[in-house]
């Protein structure tokens, strides 16, 4: 799950000029943010609220078609809907019921869920700092950290619209995703035959959806090719799920050889890869 | 079984790295290679998947069929700028519309 350029745009203000879709989800927006004690104005609670929700509606429908695929993937209704409620991250919940429909090993299609959930760990670094939960809420709050919310959150101008448009669009993707997951699987066995609808290209089309922002610079493009090619390369040779696993270590190469071409052309042992965003010229 | 299994150790560890993160001084991002790397292992991931899911055709084989055509047409509604779930909608739509006309 995660929202479009387009719908990140609308979170984006004008007295916050960041360009969401090349920060990719925001790594460099907390700079931006003005005075966190700035009381907010009715307008401006008024905007954040409008946008959480807006967010939280348009991506939350989505899992519509997570019940779907989860359903004719080969799990049942209950399954579907306990992952909605406690994976809560729309590319791991795919991701694994991809691996699954593919009588993948239940280790490999976990393994490959988690790698994909680990991104938010980075989300919630950046939040921690935002948001300033107490220690107690902490643990609450780390289950809404996800792409949609953090995008929300890092595009507030100060902290009480960021605690705001938090909670606001974790609530209303949280409600959305399941109650439409749990449509999703009740609906998927009268629909007949799912690949008839299209709906086997749900999966790769949110994915691409997620990926499509994060193409920023050679590094990232570079990384994609070489995961793909990675990936089909191992697909006949590898039991389902273990090609997605061996196409990872593209992100890992692509550092390597970005870190060598660094040290080259820089003077001295920088550590691997010099200073600052870009890596790869 | 194994279904749940795989439900009960995805959530688990999806939620742990959704706290580490809370939990983690903030420090820990300051580290370059750290940074990178949590930039690009997503990058990898989805594109492996996003093709994978597109021309698996299971048993080992690449496969090119509709669900080629909707990919393409995602590809050009994320250039459109299209929200979210038109994109996700575009793909569903030619994928179906290419199998009906019998591709």
């Amino acid at each position: 799950m995660r929202a479009t350029p387009s719908r990140m745009h609308v979170c984006v203000r004008e007295m916050n000029e960041i360009d969401l879709r090349s920060t990719a989800y925001g790594f460099a927006v907390m700079e931006k943010s003005t005075d966190l004690s700035d009381p907010p104005t009715g307008d401006a609670r008024a905007a954040t609220l409008r946008d959480s929700l807006g967010v939280g509606l348009a991506v939350g429908l989505s899992g519509f078609a997570f019940g779907v695929t989860a359903v004719s993937g080969g799990l049942s209704a209950a399954q579907a809907c306990v992952l909605s409620l406690l994976v809560f991250t729309g590319a791991s919940q795919f991701a694994l019921v991809g691996a699954l429909a593919g009588g993948g090993n239940p280790y490999t299609a976990a393994a490959g869920a988690f790698f994909l959930g680990v991104r938010n760990s980075f989300y919630g670094l950046r939040l921690s700092s935002v948001l300033n939960p107490s220690r107690r809420t902490r643990p609450l709050v780390a289950h809404w950290v996800i792409d949609e919310t953090t995008a929300v959150t890092l595009a507030q101008p100060n902290r009480p619209l960021a605690r705001l448009g938090f909670a606001v669009s974790g609530t209303t993707l949280f409600v959305c995703w399941n109650l439409t997951t749990l449509l999703g699987a009740l609906g998927a066995g009268s629909i007949g035959d799912p690949n008839a609808w299209g709906l086997d290209a749900a999966s790769p089309a949110v994915f691409l959806a997620l990926l499509a922002p994060m193409l920023r610079s050679t590094a990232e493009r570079a990384t994609a090719v070489l995961a793909v090619l990675l990936g089909l390369a191992c697909l006949p040779l590898l039991p389902t799920g273990v090609p997605v696993l061996v196409a990872a270590l593209a992100a890992p190469l692509v550092l390597l050889f970005a870190g060598r071409r660094g040290r080259d052309t820089v003077a001295g042992p920088a550590d691997a890869g010099g200073s600052g965003e870009g890596m790869v010229p | 079984m194994t279904t749940w299994i795989a439900i009960g150790l995805t959530a688990v560890g999806c939620y742990l790295a959704k706290l580490l993160g809370l939990l983690a001084p903030p420090a820990s991002m300051e580290r370059p290679l750290v940074r990178r790397l949590a930039a690009l292992l997503p990058v990898a991931l989805l594109a492996a998947l996003t093709a994978l899911q597109t021309l698996d055709g299971g048993d080992g084989a690449v496969v090119v069929d509709a669900r080629l055509a909707g990919l393409a047409a995602a590809g050009a509604a994320l250039l459109l700028r299209a929200p979210f779930l038109l994109v996700v909608g575009s793909a569903v739509l030619v994928t179906a519309g290419c199998r009906a006309l019998g591709g």
